[in-house]
Formats: C-alpha cells, sequence, structure tokens
C-alpha cells in the first residue's frame, strides 16, 4: 500500500502555484501514484488569493480535499497560509514563505496586514509543526525570483513519500533549457534550507 | 508511447479524445471553464480549429461542417449556449452527418462566471442526447462514443463538463489513435433534411421524436453507465463529479453511475431501484435526474437533503447525510471554522493594465468613491453600464465605476435603454474589444439607429483577456497562429454611423479626461476607443518607477489608481519593483501633484 498524502498549496495569482501542484502531480504518477488535483482561481489570475489541492493515493476519488484533512501545506505568502488553516490536519506540517503582499484593502489603508503572531496563532489551532523560511530571499541570491515556486517544492520534498529522481524528470520535463539548470539549483536549495530549519529550530 | 499514462485536465483529455476520434473541425468562443479545449485542438496542425466571434457563430459553422461530413466540435461555457441556443435547436432538427458534439462547460459555485445555470435541461429541451463525465479518463473514453453516437442516431451530441472536471487534472490512459473516416468531406443535396421550411421541419419532429425512442433503447446498454453493488441499503444514483464525492461519503453503499445522462435509461434504473432498500441521488445543482427518476414513477429523494445551490464536496455530502440519517452522527469531524478578520484578497486589474486610467478617469469625473461610500443609494451623476471581462473588476474599490454587468454585449443595450426612460443623468457604456465583436455591435447598431445619445467606451486592449488572451477578430491572428485579416473598429463604427468618434491612448489620462468630458457632454451618440495593450502581452520590462520619500506628502493619490504595484506599509507609500510595468504605463507619474514619481 502506498502512504497517502493530501497536499494543499496556498499562495497569490502569479506566484506560479499551479505550476508547483501540476509538478508534483507529475511526479507522483511516475512514483507508480493515483493524483487527483485541482486549482481553484477564480478570476485569480489577477494577484486573487490561489489554492491548489493536490491527493496521492493507491486510489484518489474526489479531487478536492475535505476540510481538517491536509497532511501538508506550503504556503508561498504568509495570509494565504493562515487563510487555508482550517484545512489542516492535526500536526500537519505546514511551510511557509516568509514573503508578504499586502491586499489592496490593506493598502488603501482600510485594513490591517495581520501580525506574525496572529498568522501563526490561527495555524496553531491545529499544529505545532511550522516551519518559517524565507524563500523570496534565498531566490533573490541565486539570481531568480521566478523559481521561488520550485525553490518551494524543494522544501516539500524532505517530507513528501516520493524519489530523488522523480523529481528531477518530472522538474525538466516542465522547464524549458535555459530555465532548466537554475531550477533544479532552486528545487535543491530549498531541500537543504528545510533539512536546516528542521533541524535547527522545530 | 509505451506508457500512456498522463496527468491531464478534463479540457486537455476532451481535446485529445477528440483528436483520437478523429475530429475534423473545431469552433468556439473563450469561456471559462472550457477555454482550453479549442485551444489544445488548435495545437493539431492537421484540425480546423478557429475562434468564432461568438457561441451562436462557432454553432453555425459547426453545423455546415457536420453537414459535409467532418466530424466537428463546438465548445463553450454554459452561458454560451444561450448565445448559441437557436442553432443548437436548429440542428438538433435537422440532424447532422459528421459527428457534432457540443460541449457546454457548467461552472457550479460561480467561480468565475454570471449565473450558475444548469444545461443539461438543455439536452431535455432540445431532444439531444447527454453525456457527462466523472474525469478525465471518463472525459477521453467518452469522446468516441460522444462521435459515434451522433453519428448513429443522426443528432448533435451534448457533452457536459462543469469547472471541476474541466479544470481538475487525473491520472489517463491514453490508448487510442487518431482515425478519421471521411477525409473528403462533401454536402449532398437534401431539402428535406436541411431546409427548415414548415414543410420539412414537421416530418423532421417526427423524426426527432423517433431518435429519441431509439435512443432511450441504446441507453439501457450504454456500456459506460455502470452498476457497482456493494451492500444494498443505499442505492445512490449519481453522475458527474458528484460520483466522486458520493463514492467517497458512502463507501459501502451501492451505486449506478451514469455517463449518458439523457435520455434516461429507465429499465436499468428501475431494476436497480428494486435492489435497494433506499434510493437516493447525489447530483450537482438542479434536481434533473431526481425529477426524472420521479417523473418514472420511482420513489427518490436527492434534493431534500443536498444543497441546489453551489458545488457539492465530501464534507457537504456527508453532513448533508448525516442530516438526514443516512450516515451516523458519529462520523461527523470536528471542522474549524476559517480564521476570522483576515483581510481579503479579491482580484486585481494588473499593474500597467489600459483599463486603469480611463477608470481613474470615469470614477473621478463620475463622483463614484462618494457614490460607493454613500449608506443610501444614490442616482449617480453618471451612470456607468457595464460588460464582462478583465474590466468588470472596475466595479470594486477603488474605481466603483461600474454600475450593471448582466451578459456579455448587455451594457450597451442597457445604456440606451435608461436615456430612452428618460433618466436625468449621462449614461455610459463600458464594453471590451472581444466582448464588443461578441455582441456588442448589434447593441451600436441599435443605439444608432435609434438615435441614442449615449456614450461608448470601447477598450481596446487587443485580446481576449479575461479568458486568458485569446484571439479575437481584431487582432489579425488565428487561433492556430496564423497573420490573418484584422477588423478595424473605427471603420466598423464609421460604417454603422458613428460620427462622434475618439481613439485615445490608455495611458494618457490627460486626454482621457478631456475625450470623456467632451463626449458626455455632446447631444449625440459618442464612440471612444480606449486603445492601449494588455499589461500581461508586453513582455518588455523597462524602468519601474520609484517615489521620492523626500517629495512624497503621503497624499495618497496614486493609491486610488488600484494599481498592485502601489503598495502602503507603516505609512510610506512605495511601488513594488517587482510588480510595476514600467515605461508601458507612467500613469502614477502623470498624477503625483508633488512630482514624487520617476523612473
Ligand atoms: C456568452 C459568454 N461567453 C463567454 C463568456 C466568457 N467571457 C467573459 S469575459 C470574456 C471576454 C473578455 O474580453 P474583452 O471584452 O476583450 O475584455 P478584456 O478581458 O480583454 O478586458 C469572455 C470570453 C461569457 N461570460 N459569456
Ligand atoms: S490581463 Fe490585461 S486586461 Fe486583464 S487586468 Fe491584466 S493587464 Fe488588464
Amino acid at each position: 500500500m502506498k502512504k497517502s498524502m493530501d497536499i494543499l498549496i496556498t499562495g497569490v495569482g502569479g506566484q506560479g502555484v499551479v505550476l508547483a501542484s501540476d509538478i508534483i502531480g507529475e511526479t507522483a504518477i511516475a512514483a507508480g501514484y493515483d493524483v487527483k488535483k485541482t486549482d481553484t482561481l477564480g478570476m485569480a489570475q489577477r494577484g486573487g488569493s490561489v489554492v491548489s489541492h493536490i491527493r496521492l493515493a493507491e486510489k484518489v476519488w474526489s479531487p478536492l480535499i475535505k476540510e481538517g484533512q491536509v497532511d501538508l501545506m506550503l504556503a508561498f505568502e504568509k495570509l494565504e497560509a493562515a487563510r487555508w488553516s482550517h484545512y489542516l490536519k492535526k500536526d500537519a506540517v505546514v511551510i511557509i514563505n516568509k514573503y508578504e503582499q499586502p491586499p489592496p484593502s490593506v493598502s488603501l489603508g482600510k485594513e490591517k496586514y495581520p501580525s506574525d503572531d496572529e498568522l501563526v496563532a490561527a495555524l496553531k489551532r491545529r499544529t505545532d509543526k511550522i516551519y518559517l523560511i524565507d524563500g523570496n530571499q534565498k531566490v533573490k541570491d541565486l539570481g531568480n525570483v521566478r523559481t521561488l515556486n520550485i525553490f518551494m517544492l524543494g522544501c516539500f520534498a524532505a517530507f513528501a513519500p516520493l524519489d530523488d529522481k522523480f523529481w528531477r524528470e518530472s522538474i525538466s520535463q516542465r522547464l524549458p533549457e535555459p530555465i532548466r539548470e537554475i531550477n533544479l539549483k532552486a528545487f535543491a536549495l530549498g531541500r537543504k534550507e528545510i533539512e536546516g530549519v528542521r533541524i535547527g529550530t522545530n | 508511447m509505451e506508457n500512456t499514462l498522463q496527468l491531464l485536465s478534463g479540457n486537455e483529455a476532451l481535446a485529445l479524445g477528440a483528436y483520437h476520434a478523429g475530429v475534423q473541425v473545431a469552433c468556439a468562443y473563450p469561456g471559462t471553464p472550457s477555454t482550453e479545449i479549442l485551444e489544445n485542438l488548435a495545437r493539431f496542425k492537421d484540425i480546423y480549429a478557429e475562434w468564432s466571434t461568438n457561441e451562436k457563430v462557432a454553432m453555425e459553422v459547426g453545423m455546415g461542417a457536420s453537414y459535409t461530413g467532418a466530424r466537428t466540435m463546438v465548445s463553450m461555457k454554459m452561458v454560451g449556449l444561450n448565445v448559441a441556443a437557436d442553432p443548437f435547436m436548429a440542428a438538433s432538427i435537422t440532424g447532422v452527418i459528421g459527428g457534432l458534439v457540443v460541449i457546454s462547460a457548467d461552472d457550479p459555485q460561480i467561480h468565475s462566471s454570471q449565473n450558475e445555470q444548469d444545461n443539461r435541461h438543455y439536452a431535455r429541451l432540445a431532444k439531444v442526447p447527454m453525456l457527462e463525465p466523472s474525469d478525465s479518463q471518463d472525459v477521453y473514453d467518452l469522446m468516441n462514443y460522444a462521435f459515434d453516437i451522433s453519428e448513429e442516431f443522426d443528432t448533435p451530441v451534448l457533452f457536459r463538463t462543469t469547472t471541476r472536471i474541466a479544470h481538475s487534472k487525473s491520472v489517463v490512459n491514453a490508448d487510442k489513435i487518431r482515425v478519421v473516416k471521411n477525409l473528403q468531406p462533401a454536402f449532398l443535396y437534401n431539402p428535406q433534411k436541411y431546409i427548415m421550411l414548415p414543410v420539412n421541419a414537421l416530418p423532421r419532429h417526427t423524426k426527432v421524436e423517433e431518435r429519441m425512442i431509439k435512443l432511450a433503447r441504446y441507453c439501457e446498454t450504454f456500456p459506460m453507465n455502470q452498476v457497482i453493488w456493494n451492500k444494498k441499503k443505499i442505492g445512490i444514483v449519481t453522475s458527474g463529479v458528484a460520483y466522486q464525492y458520493a463514492r467517497e461519503a458512502f463507501p459501502e453503499a451501492s451505486f449506478l453511475k451514469l455517463a449518458m445522462t439523457w435520455p434516461l435509461p429507465q429499465k436499468m434504473i428501475k431494476s436497480f431501484a428494486a435492489k435497494v432498500e433506499n434510493l437516493i441521488v447525489i447530483e450537482e445543482l438542479d434536481p434533473f435526474l431526481q425529477d426524472n427518476i420521479k417523473a418514472m414513477g420511482i420513489k427518490v429523494s436527492g434534493k431534500e437533503i443536498f444543497p441546489i445551490v453551489g458545488e457539492l464536496n465530501t464534507r457537504i455530502v456527508t453532513e448533508s447525510s448525516i442530516g438526514a440519517g443516512l450516515i451516523p452522527e458519529s462520523e461527523k469531524s470536528v471542522v474549524l471554522p476559517p480564521a476570522e478578520g483576515l483581510p481579503k484578497r479579491p482580484p486585481l486589474l494588473c499593474p500597467g493594465c489600459p483599463h486603469t486610467g480611463i477608470y481613474y478617469t470615469l470614477n473621478t469625473v463620475g463622483q463614484r468613491t462618494k457614490l460607493a461610500e454613500s449608506s443610501t443609494p444614490q442616482e449617480p451623476k453618471l451612470i456607468i453600464t457595464g460588460d464582462i471581462g478583465c474590466y468588470t473588476l472596475g466595479a470594486y474599490p477603488p474605481h466603483n465605476v461600474l454600475d450593471t454587468t448582466a451578459c456579455m454585449g448587455a451594457g450597451i443595450g442597457q445604456a440606451l435603454g435608461m436615456e430612452k426612460a428618460g433618466v436625468k443623468s449621462k449614461v455610459v457604456a463600458v464594453i471590451g474589444d472581444s466582448t464588443f465583436m461578441h455582441s456588442g455591435i448589434t447593441g451600436l447598431v441599435n443605439a444608432v439607429y435609434n438615435q441614442g445619445h449615449i456614450t461608448i467606451l470601447i477598450l481596446d486592449n487587443h485580446t481576449t483577456a479575461m479568458t486568458g488572451h485569446q484571439e479575437h477578430p481584431g487582432t489579425g491572428v488565428s487561433a492556430q497562429g496564423k497573420e490573418t485579416y484584422t477588423v478595424d473598429i473605427e471603420s466598423l463604427c464609421k460604417g454603422i454611423g458613428v460620427k462622434d468618434l475618439k481613439v485615445i491612448n490608455a495611458f494618457d489620462l490627460k486626454a482621457l479626461r478631456t475625450g470623456l468630458r467632451d463626449s458626455i457632454d455632446k447631444d449625440e451618440l459618442s464612440v471612444i476607443i480606449v486603445r492601449g495593450a494588455c499589461a500581461v502581452q508586453v513582455k518588455k520590462r523597462q524602468n519601474p518607477r520609484k517615489i521620492d520619500v523626500e517629495k512624497c506628502t503621503q497624499c495618497g493619490i496614486c493609491l486610488k489608481l488600484g494599481c498592485p504595484a502601489i503598495q502602503s506599509a507603516n505609512g510610506q507609500v512605495f511601488i513594488e519593483p517587482t510588480l510595476c510595468a514600467g515605461d508601458i504605463c507612467g500613469l502614477c507619474e502623470q498624477l503625483c501633484p508633488q512630482k514624487a514619481i520617476s523612473a
């Protein structure tokens, strides 16, 4: 029996959430899983919030994960981690990119962007396994901010029941020659980063 | 191709399935969640694929192609079938030669639409067979059947998907290869079939009724209608994605999974019903299966238990079933409420969007912020009828510039209606270029003919942006990427008889204000084409703007543009350089009274 896993990726339109979830799905098929995934965008390609459900198991029925059933959440933006906190299972793993993108109501001074404590409190209703990492800075140092999604996949890979060789293949298939190498580097970097954080804080 | 397992969306599986089934002509007008079907088909160079001007035209092109024996697919979102309903009904009565498959992609939950209509009713109305897949594999497998049924029974086939089918990805074993049966399409003279004069139409109606009887027999043995036996206490009739939720919520029940949902296999349903203690229907939106099963004289429940409004999911199916005593209370899982008080993140116009400048202008000229913030409904100084596209986002703050949005093309007619009813305010209609081509032209003809005095703003960003940047008759490029004739909006308007016609650069705030003022003050119909490329399509980004904090007085005027790149944190306004569109835009620079913004 393959270990099943329900994954939620959250973020803001334009951050590459959908590509990241596609790659997880394709990696899991190669590893012999049944996979379903679904993205809820609405009109969100214009900077709205984005959430992608990915389910891996021997056999998957519904493409949507039930609230309270998510094993792992990968959040590309802080507020978008808290927004979907009610989907988490007890003791789920949450990996958050520290990046903050204020929604329009915040820029217009109508609402406040929640503090880190407030955001973490929402998640702590379910789990203490929260990893905050500075993805944007890391990929900036690497030299291409657009690799954030693949960096985040690297972080995820440390918790996924999927072999490294499948990851390399599916990433290489999805990303064309000129940006392939840097993305593979971002993936490795994400993996290293999360291993460090895992041992360090937790 | 040894390993044929692929992770495909419903739309990708549909395109591949149709291609393998030998489709030769494909036409569509974009619309979520159907758009990617034609986008994927257009990549096959051995078929003809087009973006039609609108869904009605797509259906008519489809009919013509089918009459020649070519296998044909017409795809659209569910409201598109309203636009195409006239030729769709006509195709039902004339029947087909080459398989004609009509895709209706419905949108339960209104992820990206203006209503939640259930297009299964169209199958019954038009007396055509309907197929409904429950995942991407089903989509792929059903495609062959769809074309075969269409040809065998001389009928268009309605193929209904929903957002969760169209846009979810699941594993597909694409095990077929492309076969084209009719390599040289030809049209054969046959007035009794094709000319729907009363003398021919009435006998055709008889044929339609005969066809439905034959189909009712056929569906009893349709191989993809499936019975899954388990415990017989509960028997569930279901179709589409609801099947997946039901399987998960009821691991021990028996299932009748219907892939053909019109006509319904009466014998099969009766025999299934007779073997189970409690028959329930689990379906999204209307009680379509339920009502039709009830009409067979079978005792069944469904919408007494499950909601009509919105999508279903496993939690809703489970909780509703617990409420009805079908699942024990002990299965109830504790569900946390969403975290409270988080700021929402609605979609926005992109940085550098060509709609931003005119919306800022309309907001200030029409004093729209005051209007939106008033606690009682006020009559707008400037009534602005809207339409559908990215520019509908102008309804949100900080712009608040729209008073109506109904269906594509409606804005121009609504504007004229208000004027003719006698409102005291000036009336402006806003419409995108693709929407203008789709159904704005007839509204303009009407307004000119009936001597309207309205102002019509055509927001020409040279693409169909909302649905993902498809080509249209005004862009000069075909669906398959070939250069083609460009329909010129200016000449079109002049030809219709518009006398006051202006073309204004979408990024020139001064010109926008002067032009708008001039047009609304004029006592005649006026068209302003606001022209500027969609920012997403401009690849080159140079010189993001910066705010000089020394000069900035925090007046906040630039924030009123609603540009996502202009943000404010800890009391200081700043421009996020990774988001700013730079030289293509420059609106904030024109606006800043302190001249604090520059490259
Ligand atoms: C009958 C119908 N067909 C299709 C759609 C989907 N749809 C919504 S807006 C739109 C086109 C928008 O293009 P345009 O008018 O050029 O505005 P833009 O998004 O580029 O600003 C489409 C195709 C719809 N809502 N109704
Ligand atoms: S996609 Fe184009 S038209 Fe739509 S909001 Fe963005 S820039 Fe404007």
